[in-house]
């Protein structure tokens, strides 16, 4: 199918290339520089969709990305919703069908990449059209490194719209002359199909680059399709250019009414006719050029409908040199048509002379004047203020390191917007530091400068008849009218965010680009105030849409947020263990042999551990070494018991609070030093305990000698576990003496291993499990080795490795607390019955003063016991909650606490559990009820130690 | 060919009255005044009007109503929390939402989606289920589901066990759901105006005059107002509000992010939260996805947060649902919430005769509007706390009494 | 996002900073010769204007270092930073209301 509405030449489209595309199921093509809403005009397609709530046909508006209506949803090569057909590059086998306001997202994961790029700058220039080139410009020939970025596919801004020459020569050859020289000046980077985003604090912006999307099937799936520049500017000068503003009038959503200037972009930028025969309706000078333009492009211009009371004369009269029909103080009153418009009705502004009439025509352009592009202005605090005369928001006042040149400030002349931008360039050349700027000359322009003022008009005055529609369209994609606005002010609303609240005005896709001044104004106008006193609503990143994935960028999969492994990991893996997530670790949770489930596995480990020897991989637990002459004193503050009294050689117990007096970590002290110990944490808080320690230094006692590394990852850590683990590790530590008389409880020893040259290792006699066993602490470096030798030496004993699962049982059997799973940021020590741990001589530790409040007083606080389901064969699930009743009451139901953990022990032969219970010690002999299910259990409390209450096997 | 739907289901949304309130000046005196005209100011008037015969009363706003917190949430209501304090005013606020259309007379979108809150590791499920026993017991709606049960729900949550956050399960509160925010506010607002209520905007409180230890009257941008009784309702402002009466509150008050994104054709049934992965979200009526994110760290006033944050969220959401990833981010905003020390809120009496308190709600503001609309005006009618009130009282810190849902509530309430 | 200055190692965006809240209050002396209601207030109780607010930091993914300084919470803008131990800046009216 031939594009019937391409012009034979013109346009920066390469009509080399045929491009095929499929639009709403029909075949059509289209060029390389062609956007979707390009293509689709060329075959003389204007509908792209319908409303979303009254479903009437809506077209192409605009040329780019204040579009209102061409929404579209991508097919193919990968489907993506709400796309506007005019920010859609065109590339071959696009498929692409047209919305009425909800996009379809893939169900399949999108297969392309995603990145982010750090860049720093002195001057970030936004817009690459005139006053942004000349900024830009000005600011590397001062020697400053400039970045400039701009949505369009090329630089040129509204000059890409347009058939003005510059200095007597056509516009792209200035644009590209330079684009080249900004290339070629190092420092500088030129950044095209990026939108600038977001504007943050310190010169923070945000920008989109689309690298990829145009090449549709031929993107190459390495490189990132869509790049985040995280851009740092020590200035910013925004040159972002201006929004052409509709009229509001009745049926003005009809395919073929678009913006005047946009379809002379499509003309100029694409060499498309966006019909056969044009009604222009205007309210200032620009939409004459279009007018002019067309009919000399071969458009039948029928009438330039003018609301204004005179008509410019000379632009008048070039528009009667084409037999075009000028009518001033004339106004569109409604449209005819279905799919497309047929015909535009005019009649009189109020106070002027004229007939109505209806004149016949496929296209109706119109323009209402220019918005400012303030929307980043706005972001980065800029204030605004209403120009009476543009009917607009206007930059009012520039915050910090930011500039504004260009279309952007209002201005509406091509020599002031470059002036503009050269003295905006020079200005943040300077600012941040560059060398005075060279001198850019500025290009005159053939183009001249309006004659007469536009008139402010938000909508043609008029009423729809009695009982008819609105058809009177604010905000196109919302489809809401005039009697929306009028319906919402009229409840009584003043403020403009209720009204765009009321009306859902400026919340569609586009965010109200071409429907927020006009909603202001309809506002003002309804209340009898004036527009200065209406604060615009807030302009809110991001500028236009951008993708979740490209926010998301590298961040995902294997490296959003990183797992952590010990460096026994890969024996782990090989040995077919199952992994726990504990923090940001991977830690093996137990290592089932063939054909056992869990509870075989955890069952077969314990009993090795309780038999015979077991190990475990117990790196990940954090590690802190604290040095200096007041490292003792230090942790007396910080933990409940006194650990300056330690010995070197020695180590303690200890358990934190927080300032509430709540445990929050707890962990062994180990001495190896009179001013030097070593600290661990439990594996989910080192980091948090290392913090914790440094604000108390830093921030509360400068005055002590202390200092905190974290040494967590330098350490492999393994636990050998078992009444044989002694001989074990005899049979790897020939020089040390590891009887209880030489090696006591609670005591360490360096030593070196006999693996390899040797291995210099610090065993600590510690144990979780209640049984003898030792903590083998090497450089993590030696880890593996180490602990296959312990594997090859154990096999005679039957050496078997647990993981953390076995590591609970083992410990809940004796009525160890694990921290984060008996406690929950509200258990004290004494609720946990470690009374014995906490200090009565020390004045003072943190969480002390708190255990004398009333609430740390009360008699059925919950406390840690034991409980034994009166059947041994019931696993209560960890999270059942603890009643005294035998039968459950109307809700809600008095509950005394909760399981924490819960376990099948071998050693037990049976099932038991720990649990917080109010006055739980108290209880100890009573039963109370669990509820599984639908059943009530019942279970005996007891005391939290189950197995080996004398602490008779931790010495073998 | 396929031509789109004329209208897609749910793409636009009922229409509001042709009536909502008018514009009084204040008037010199009033029985009480609620400081704050976001939902809970709103809620409160309204109760106040119509469960205590109490209308002569304003509300003052500094902006424009409902444009605080109550327009910048994510709407999410649920009643699942872990304590029984939390529950009980909780579950007393679901239960009101589910007669709240009819109670107001206005379409507030109320939709029991239900809510998901998903396990990421054992002790997340140790925690889960430890709360669905305790919310049965306090006869809440409460499930735990296993990975396949969390796919039935909701079918585009990624529950491949491979992940670097798999789901292990989740809890399920069908009861619980989404409303539309400002229907919910404008409903209050209309109702409580309807009853005799002003509701005076632009009018910001400057002071609280007090004598003899007793209110007497704000100072406002706009005079002078007398008051018997004087309401806080002003969320993150709460800190400054109570120091201009002496009181020093244990708040910090934060931004909290949020964003939508486009309409979107329906894909996701319920509402997903996570703590383990900073991520909440639903999709709205319209087809939006709306999601939450962190609070920032520090303390601010700003209604506006660090883009980091909804990087991060982004890249969580996607961990979650692999299908977002070519959804666009339209719109990106910030509340302040203040946040107290155990999560939960602050809603009493105080030290200063007839000034009562509402505050501390951090992130779970929305959900409790009517429950503590309720109660906050008990409190005021009756000088006395509401029982499902009576546990949040300021005395609390001092006692050790906390009602710590750190747990349930995270970030995302 | 913003530029956060540490005060060692000059400017560095606001991710590498931990956030610790109201800055110069100190640990009580005594503990045990506070009343309840002093002691909830050096536990719980901070204050939280909205203007100038004295704060600490910690550039916790940089130099570690913790410091104090003001910042405007209504603009998030840091008006100064001081290392440990640098005397309490004055801050004027605290409790300073947005207009």
């Amino acid at each position: 199918m031939s594009a019937t509405f391409r012009l034979p030449t013109g346009g920066l489209i390469d009509r080399e290339t045929t491009l095929r595309f499929t639009f709403d199921g029909r075949p059509m093509t289209g060029h390389r520089g062609d956007t979707l809403a390009s293509a689709l005009l060329a075959n003389g397609v204007h509908g792209t969709g319908t409303g979303i709530r009254y479903g009437r046909p809506r077209g192409i508006v605009a040329a780019g990305s204040e579009d209102p209506t061409s929404l579209v949803q991508i097919e193919q090569p990968f489907p993506e919703p709400m796309l506007t057909a005019t920010t859609v590059e065109l590339y071959d086998g696009l498929v692409a069908r047209g919305l009425s306001g909800q996009g379809r997202l893939a169900s399949e994961p999108d297969p392309a990449r995603y990145d982010a790029k750090h860049v720093h700058c002195d001057v970030l220039v936004v817009g690459a059209g005139p006053a942004g080139l000349v900024a830009a410009l000005t600011a590397a020939r001062g020697g400053a490194r400039v970045v400039v970025v701009d949505e369009q596919t090329r630089a040129g801004g509204a000059l890409l719209g347009t058939r003005e020459y510059l200095d007597e020569r056509p516009s792209a050859e200035w644009v590209a002359g330079i684009v080249a020289e900004l290339r070629n000046t190092p420092g500088v980077l030129v950044l095209e199909r990026t939108t600038a985003f977001g504007v943050y604090q310190d010169g923070f912006v945000l920008a989109l680059q689309r690298r990829t999307d145009h090449l549709g099937f031929d993107a190459p799936a390495d490189t990132a399709r869509q790049r985040v520049w995280r851009i740092r500017a020590k200035q910013t000068v925004l040159a972002t250019g201006a929004h052409e503003r509709p009229v509001v009038f009745a049926d003005n959503d009809r395919p073929g009414i678009m913006l005047a200037g946009s379809a002379r972009t499509y003309l100029h930028r694409y060499g498309v006719l966006p019909g056969t025969r044009a009604v222009v309706f205007t309210t200032n000078d620009s939409a004459y050029t279009a007018a002019i333009d067309l009919a000399r492009a071969g458009m039948d211009v029928a009438m330039v409908v003018d609301a204004r009371p005179v008509a410019p004369g000379v632009l008048a009269a070039r528009c009667h040199a084409r037999d075009i029909e000028v009518r001033a103080g004339h106004a569109v009153t409604g449209t005819g048509g279905g799919d497309r418009v047929t015909d535009v009705r005019i009649a009189p502004m109020p106070g002027t002379d004229g007939t109505a009439d209806t004149v016949d025509c496929d296209t109706l352009l119109v323009s209402g004047g220019w918005n400012p592009v303030v929307h980043l202005f706005s972001q980065a605090r800029g204030r605004l203020r209403y120009d009476s005369g543009l009917g607009a928001f206007v930059p009012g006042g520039e915050p910090p390191a930011v500039g504004v040149a260009g279309s952007a400030t209002g201005a509406l002349d091509f020599a002031s917007c470059v002036r503009q931008g050269r003295d905006a360039g020079r200005a943040a050349a300077l600012a941040a530091g560059a060398a005075p700027a060279g001198e850019v000359v500025l290009p005159v322009s053939d183009t001249r400068t309006d004659a007469q003022p536009g008139l402010v008009l938000w909508r043609v005055p008029g009423e729809p008849a009695e009982g008819a529609p609105d058809t009177r369209f604010v905000d196109l994609q919302r489809d809401a009218t005039v009697s929306d606005v009028l319906r919402a002010t009229g409840a009584g609303l003043r403020s403009l965010e209720h009204v765009k609240r009321y009306t859902t005005i400026g919340t569609a896709h586009d965010q109200g680009k071409t429907s927020g001044t006009i909603t202001a104004g309809l506002v003002a106008e309804a209340l009898g105030t004036e527009l200065s006193e209406q604060r615009p609503t807030t302009f809110r990143p991001p500028y236009t849409p951008v993708s979740f994935a490209a926010l998301a960028g590298r961040d995902r999969g294997g490296l959003h947020d990183p797992a952590r492994v010990t460096a026994l990991h890969p024996w782990h893996v090989a040995h077919g263990a199952l992994f726990e997530d504990v923090g940001q670790w991977k830690r093996p949770w137990y290592f089932p042999l063939p054909g056992e489930d869990m509870d075989a596995a955890v069952l077969r480990e314990c009993r090795a551990a309780r038999e015979g020897v077991a190990l475990m991989d117990g790196s990940t637990l954090g590690k802190i070494d604290l040095r200096g002459r007041d490292a003792g004193s230090f942790l007396d503050m910080l933990y409940t018991n006194k650990m300056s009294a330690l010995k070197v050689g020695g180590i303690r117990y200890g358990v934190m609070c927080g300032v509430d007096g709540m445990v929050i970590d707890d962990g062994t002290v180990i001495r190896l030093a009179e001013d030097r110990f070593l600290v661990t944490t439990t594996t989910g808080n080192a980091a948090m305990v290392l913090d914790w320690m440094e604000e108390w230094l830093q921030t509360e006692w400068p005055h002590l000698d202390v200092y905190a590394t974290s040494v967590t990852e330098h350490w492999a850590t393994i636990p050998l576990v078992g009444p044989r683990s002694r001989d074990v590790l005899a049979g790897l530590a020939p020089g040390l003496d590891a009887g209880n008389e030489a090696f006591g409880f609670m005591e360490w020893r360096d030593t070196v291993l006999d693996v390899g040259a040797g291995v210099p290792a610090r065993v600590c006699r510690i144990s979780f499990s209640g049984e003898l066993a030792y903590e083998i602490n090497v450089t993590a470096w030696h880890g593996l080795a180490v602990w296959e030798a312990l594997m090859a030496v154990g096999e005679r004993y039957g050496i078997t490795p647990y993981g953390t699962e076995t590591m609970h049982v083992l410990r809940a059997e004796k009525g160890y607390p694990i921290i984060g799973q008996e406690t929950d940021a509200t258990v004290t020590p004494q609720d946990l019955g470690m009374s014995w741990a906490v200090s009565k001589k020390k004045a003072d530790f943190i969480g002390k003063r708190s255990f004398a409040r009333a609430e740390n007083n009360r008699p059925d606080r919950k406390q840690l016991v034991g409980l034994l389901p009166v059947d041994p064969d019931l696993r209560l699930p960890e999270g059942a909650q603890v009643v005294d009743t035998d039968r459950l009451p109307q809700p809600p139901v008095r509950m005394l606490g909760h399981v924490t953990s819960s376990y099948r022990s071998a050693a037990l032969g049976r099932t038991f559990a720990l649990a917080v219970v109010r006055s739980g010690r108290e209880r100890v002999g009573e039963t109370l009820h669990v509820p599984v299910g639908d059943d009530l259990v019942p279970v005996t409390v007891t005391e939290s130690v189950f197995y080996d209450k004398e602490g008779a096997r931790r010495d073998g | 060919m396929t031509s789109p739907p004329a209208r897609p289901p749910g793409a636009h949304l009922p229409d509001h009255p042709d009536f909502l309130w008018d514009d009084p000046e204040p008037k010199a005196s009033y029985d009480v005044v609620i400081v704050g005209g976001g939902g809970h100011g709103l809620a409160t008037a309204y109760y106040l009007a119509k469960v205590h015969g109490i209308t002569n009363v304003a509300v003052l706003e500094k902006g424009w109503l409902a444009g605080g917190n109550m327009a910048r949430n994510t709407t999410i209501i649920r009643s699942n929390y872990l304590w029984d304090e939390s529950s009980g005013i909780y579950e007393h606020s679901l239960k009101l939402w589910e007669g709240l259309e009819e109670d107001l007379g206005y379409p507030i979108l109320f939709d029991q989606r239900g809510v998901l809150n998903l396990a990421h590791s054992l002790q997340d499920v140790r925690d889960s289920v430890r709360r669905v026993n305790a919310n049965r017991l306090n006869g809440i709606d409460a499930e735990w589901l296993d990975p396949q049960g969390v796919k039935e729900v909701c079918p585009i949550v990624d529950i491949s066990q491979d992940v670097r956050y798999p789901v292990l399960g989740a809890t399920y509160q069908p009861r619980a759901g989404i409303a539309k925010h400002d229907y919910v506010a404008w409903g209050y607002a209309r109702a409580a105006h309807a009853m005799g209520v002003d509701l005076i905007q632009n009018c910001e409180v400057t002071g609280i005059g007090t004598a003899g230890g007793r209110v007497t009257a704000v100072e406002t941008t706009r005079g002078r107002i007398a008051a018997g009784r004087v309401g806080l309702c002003a969320a993150g402002h709460s800190s400054v509000l109570a120091a201009m009466a002496g009181l020093r509150l244990p708040l910090a008050s934060h931004p909290l992010q949020a964003l939508v994104s486009e309409l979107l054709e329906p894909v996701h049934p319920t509402v997903v939260m996570s703590n383990a992965v900073h991520v909440y979200v639903s999709q709205a009526h319209k087809g939006e996805l709306v999601m939450g994110a962190g609070i920032d760290s520090y303390n601010g006033y700003g209604q506006r947060g660090s883009f980091h944050i909804i990087e991060r969220q982004m890249s969580a959401a996607l961990e979650l649902f692999p299908v977002f990833a070519r959804a666009h981010l339209l719109r990106t905003w910030a509340g302040i919430v203040d946040v107290s020390p155990d999560a939960s809120p602050i809603v009493g009496l105080t030290p200063v005769e007839g000034l009562y308190l509402n505050c501390g709600w951090g992130t779970g503001g929305f959900k409790a509007t009517p429950g503590v609309g309720d109660c906050f005006a008990h409190t005021i009618a009756h000088d006395k706390p509401h029982r499902f009130n009576e546990p949040f009282t300021l005395e609390r810190f001092t006692t050790g009494a906390l009602v710590d849902e750190h747990g349930a509530a995270a970030v995302a309430h | 996002m913003q530029l956060i200055p540490c005060p060692w190692c000059g400017p560095r965006e606001e991710t590498e900073f931990h956030y610790g809240g109201q800055a110069h209050v100190a640990y009580p002396e005594d503990p045990s010769a506070l009343t309840d209601q002093e002691w909830a207030q050096y536990v719980f109780f901070r204050d939280n204007p909205s203007g100038p607010f004295a704060e600490r930091w910690s550039h916790s993914a940089g130099c570690r270092r913790w410091f104090n300084a003001v910042r405007d919470t209504r603009t998030h803008d840091l008006l100064s930073v001081h290392r440990i131990g640098e005397p309490v800046p004055d801050l004027g009216e605290k409790d300073e209301v947005v207009s």
